[in-house]
């Protein structure tokens, strides 16, 4: 009874109100600059995609849709008679991004697969952040090393029954070098959802007498898939928007090839190149980069979509 | 007395035999497995040497090119269109200013979200999930589509800034916003919340809590964040094309006047020259641009491995 009393009194001997919260009207500024920092990522999308929009809308204007999705010449420099069939740009970035997966899918998937289940510690811990070197090298050396490296030895070992060599620009080479670039992003990724995978599910396949490629092969692989689909979405995400690469030793011409020895032109460096010029605006050009841009947007941010859902799955399943 | 019986030459001959063949069933894999085994880990072998010599090539191949132009003299050189006099002058100093404009506008915006989104967003609002997903979304887009961004919106359009530093600067800025971001969260994730709540016990505020007691526990995490996305503005080409830094320059750069060049924006233009020389001086430029990004990749990583915390 008297602790309730003293209690009582000492908080009815506070001034009415006390106990209530002062609003905090700094604690309130701070809030709104966080939002706003937090905001502008959503207005730099927004802004990507009126950019985008308003040109390529004008362009469609000028171009039929069909026109420009279905047809085959891309010729949009020549003037009255341009053509607009994006196809052919597309196909020269799907060429390149094949070479780049051939390359790329096993040896990411090899240096996965060697890191998470056959690496000793210390071996990891050196072999990891050298992998991570490669992810920071800049694309323009990239680009130098397809031109002046990988052209020239691909001239070199050429076998004669594949038919005539590679010339100066090609899209092998091209797509080898994107290749290597891509190889970080397909390696940490898969990495990472292996590892993500119990041990109980190896060691219950070890009990059971399994070697160790085979826990590698029939257990953690199918049990990290949906990872591993997410590391090669992203990285075609990756290699359809690399520009510098095939820019400096593609070469610049619309060639509706899947060739490696051709020379072609990617998406993206129709964009580089086209608006490197002073190029002037309100011009049936210029709109056609931005209708290029909308169709590389769209493109890499489907795939995107579908990794950032891939990945999201086995976190559920497994942490 | 029972240990005599084992000792004796009958029991000694049959424990002998019955291990040998137990060792014979559990040790030995058929020879096929072991085959297979050692072939399947050859490739993996096969699979991480090819990337490391691709590494090694690239780094060697430019080394190799560019050794008759690299040295000191290279660096302080000014820009010149004979390829044994130019020099990366103009070209460092472009970079300089453009990335300092990038940490101006990237620390402040891209801490700042992530505090807010790692200290009082609500996860269950649709519309912090839809900054979430827009991050992450944002973290992929093409380089050349921010270049796309930076021609329609900074250069010209609503901010109409013209082809100056600044507008690179803002551009390279948006692109690197999103891997500050996610730097900043993983680092302010981090820091348990026994430390918040120690904190607002004592009476602090939100505001407090985080800037005397989050912030400095994560302040490593952030700042690793933030060479990582220095360093790829530092290679970052593609949409500098877009928004100007592409003109010849043989004067020192300003923010808000006058054309700029930058580090791989000059390499690319001796790249594109067909003379051998030029060849010669863009891959001293990549040996250039590859140290200062390898020293800065290092300390990342070092900083990394120095500050992690274990709670």
């Amino acid at each position: 009874m008297a602790t309730r009393d003293t209690t009582a009194s000492s908080a009815s001997a506070l001034p009415p109100g006390a106990l209530e919260a002062v609003p905090r009207w700094g604690e309130k500024a701070i809030y709104a600059l966080l939002v706003t920092c937090a905001v502008v990522s959503v207005a730099t999308t927004t802004a990507i995609v009126i950019s985008l929009l308003s040109p390529t809308i004008s362009f469609f204007g000028e171009v039929p849709i069909t026109d420009f999705l279905f047809g085959t010449e891309w010729s949009p420099q020549f003037g009255e008679q341009a053509q607009f069939g994006v196809l052919a740009i597309v196909v020269g970035t799907l060429n390149v991004t094949l070479w780049a997966l051939l390359v790329a899918v096993p040896c990411g998937l090899g240096a996965a697969i060697y890191l998470s289940e056959y690496a000793s510690r210390r071996v990891r811990k050196v072999l990891k952040p050298t992998l991570e070197v490669l992810a920071g090298i800049p694309t323009v050396a990239f680009g130098f090393f397809a031109l002046f490296f990988i052209t020239p030895l691909l001239q070199d070992v050429w076998p004669g029954f594949l038919g005539e060599e590679p010339g100066i620009f090609n899209a092998g080479a091209a797509g080898i070098a994107i290749g290597v670039l891509i190889i970080p992003i397909i390696a940490s990724i898969s990495e990472d959802a292996m590892s993500a995978v119990p041990g109980g599910l190896r060691e219950g396949a070890y009990a059971l007498g399994a070697t160790r490629m085979r826990v590698a092969l029939r257990v953690v692989v199918p049990a990290a898939l949906s990872g591993i689909v997410a590391s090669i979405v992203l990285a075609v995400s990756r290699a359809i928007g690399e520009t510098m690469v095939v820019l400096i030793a593609a070469g610049s011409t619309a060639n509706l090839t899947m060739s490696p020895v051709e020379s072609i032109q990617a998406m993206t460096a129709y964009i580089g190149v086209t608006a490197t010029g002073d190029i002037a605006t309100n011009t049936i050009e210029y709109d056609t980069i931005f209708a290029v841009g909308t169709l590389l947007f769209v493109m890499t941010l489907l795939m995107n979509m579908v990794s950032i859902r891939l990945v999201r799955r086995y976190r559920e399943v497994y942490e | 007395m029972s240990t005599e019986r084992y000792r004796s030459e009958r029991t000694r001959l049959a424990v002998a035999g019955a291990r040998a063949r137990t060792r014979v069933a559990l040790d030995r894999q058929p020879v096929g497995d072991v085959r297979k085994g050692g072939l399947f880990k050859l490739l993996l072998l096969l699979a991480v040497g090819i990337a490391l010599a691709m590494l090694v090539a690239l780094i060697a191949d430019a080394v190799i090119d560019g050794r008759e132009r690299l040295g000191f003299g290279l660096l302080f050189e000014k820009g010149s269109g004979d390829p044994e006099q130019a020099g990366l002058q103009q070209a460092l100093l472009g970079t300089i200013y453009l990335i300092g404009g990038v940490m101006l506008t990237v620390v402040p915006l891209g801490v700042g979200a992530a505090i807010y989104l790692e200290e009082y967003a609500d996860d269950t609002k649709w519309w912090n999930r839809l900054i979430e997903v827009n991050i992450q979304n944002l973290a992929a887009v093409p380089s050349i589509v921010y270049g796309i961004l930076g021609l329609a919106f900074i250069v010209r359009g609503p901010l109409d800034l013209g082809f100056v530093v600044a507008a690179g600067s803002l551009t390279l800025a948006l692109l690197v916003l999103p891997t500050v971001i996610l730097a900043g969260r993983e680092a302010i994730r981090a820091v348990p919340d026994s430390i918040r709540q120690g904190s607002l016990a004592l009476g602090a505020t939100r505001w407090q809590t985080i800037r005397h007691q989050v912030l400095p526990a994560s302040i490593p995490g952030i700042v690793t964040g933030v060479i990582l996305a220095v360093s790829r503005a530092i290679g970052e080409t593609a949409p500098l094309l877009l928004v100007g830094a592409a003109t010849f320059v043989t004067f020192k750069p300003s923010f808000f006047e006058g054309g700029y060049t930058a580090l791989p924006v000059q390499i690319f233009q001796w790249v594109t020259r067909p003379q051998d020389e030029f060849r010669v001086i863009a891959a001293a430029g990549i040996v250039v641009l590859l140290i200062v990004l390898l020293a800065m990749n290092s300390f990342a990583i070092w900083l990394r491995n120095r500050y992690e915390q274990q709670w």
